[in-house]
């Protein structure tokens, strides 16, 4: 009876030990954390390819294979967005109608805050992308918006990219119940399986970079934004990063959403934010 | 002899309707059950391409007069909503499975 006694004993005291060194954990894991995100994320990057420079992994597959990249290296002389970035750099300056340009939408008139964008916008209560901004700086002038995913905005994005070149990617998440919650949605977003083929953007980015997929190579997820706009070669032209999200739904067999949806606005926030830290690298070429 | 004719006729009779070609009313039907379930998908945000290019073979088959294509590609497409439905409302918490911490 004595042994049954301590036996019952024993089991309630395991038990109630493993409760309570389970039940912080469970707290911790439903709460919004994005400093230890980030911090995991970029951890889980070093750690799985500890021979990559950390300010090279935004140079996507290109860090992953040194044959790439020496190819890369030589294009780069020549690059195929040179001419994106010439126009983007005379469409900048240009006046529109009414006089003003897009420098006078801008801080710092425009010129190297790449690497503050996207942001967490308080009083509209969501994040605000570089090309939203940029669209939303024409349609505040009088002028058409652009298509979100190539030629002009590419243009744009390109030249303000590269006035960034080299800065650390410096995205700020406000103490804002919402700001959290678009930065949760974004990494949501990030994680979830979709299409068909039921593939979720982690599916490539985290599980499988440096793999080949046909006969491309999967870029990390860190730093997969900080080239952003790029030219690739499949495309045959330049690509914000509203067009990579897009495409990349599409390879999946899901439908896309519109561009600059909700959740393609949180999820660069989300993939933005984790990169804090790598520098900018657009506009970027790739296969 | 005699008896097997009218026998073979009434047998032949009641599979009748079994074997009979599609006609519109089914094909309005499939499409409908077809067209719901895409529209929940798409509800979810969480739409597949495949289940629309099913649903447009549907309607282009039976907008031609092909039924019984018409019906098989609407039955797809709902298999495929559901699929995508199902997917939806799984990753709701299983996303949380691949996330790096």
């Amino acid at each position: 009876m004595k042994a049954r006694s301590a036996l019952l004993l024993g089991s309630l005291s395991a038990a109630l030990v493993a409760f309570a060194l389970t039940s912080p954990r469970v707290v911790a894991a439903d709460k919004v954390d994005p400093v230890a995100d980030a911090k995991a994320f970029q951890n889980f990057f070093f750690q799985k390819f500890p021979d990559v420079k950390h300010e090279d992994f935004v140079n996507g597959p290109y860090s992953m294979n040194a044959d790439m990249k020496r190819q890369w290296q030589e294009k780069e002389e020549f690059p195929p967005y040179e001419f994106a970035l010439d126009a983007g750099k005379e469409m900048f300056a240009t006046p529109f109608k009414n006089g003003k340009t897009y420098a006078d939408c801008f801080p710092n008139r425009g010129i190297g805050i790449r690497q503050n964008y996207p942001y967490f916008d308080g009083k509209e209560g969501k994040v605000v992308t570089l090309e939203l901004a940029l669209n939303r700086c024409r349609e505040g002038n009088g002028e058409a918006p652009y298509s979100y995913v190539k030629d002009e905005m590419a243009s744009l994005t390109a030249y303000m990219a590269f006035t960034s070149r080299g800065k650390p990617m410096d995205i700020r998440i406000p103490d804002d119940p919402r700001a959290l919650a678009a930065f949760e949605n974004g990494k949501r977003y990030f994680y979830t399986r979709r299409g068909q083929l039921n593939f979720s953007c982690a599916s490539c980015h985290v599980q499988s970079p440096g793999e080949r997929i046909r006969a491309e190579i999967l870029a990390p997820a860190l730093g997969i934004l900080n080239a952003m706009p790029i030219y690739r070669s499949e495309w045959s032209g330049m690509g914000t990063t509203s067009r990579r999200f897009v495409t990349c739904n599409s390879q999946t067999r899901a439908v896309p959403l519109e561009p600059q949806a909700d959740e393609y606005r949180d999820v660069e926030y989300f993939l933005s934010y984790v990169a804090n830290g790598l520098p900018i690298s657009g506009p970027g070429a790739r296969p | 002899m005699k008896r097997s004719l009218p026998l073979a006729m009434l047998l032949s009779l009641s599979l009748a309707p079994a074997a009979r070609a599609a006609n519109e009313a089914d094909y309005k039907a499939a499409y409908a059950a077809a067209e719901a379930a895409s529209k929940e998908a798409a509800g979810m945000r969480n739409q597949w391409t495949v289940t629309v290019s099913a649903l447009a073979a549907a309607k282009k088959a039976g907008d031609s007069g092909d039924f019984d294509r018409a019906i098989a590609a609407a039955k797809e497409a709902e298999a495929l909503a559901k699929a995508s439905t199902f997917q939806a409302t799984s990753e709701k918490e299983a996303w949380k499975a691949m996330e790096i911490r």
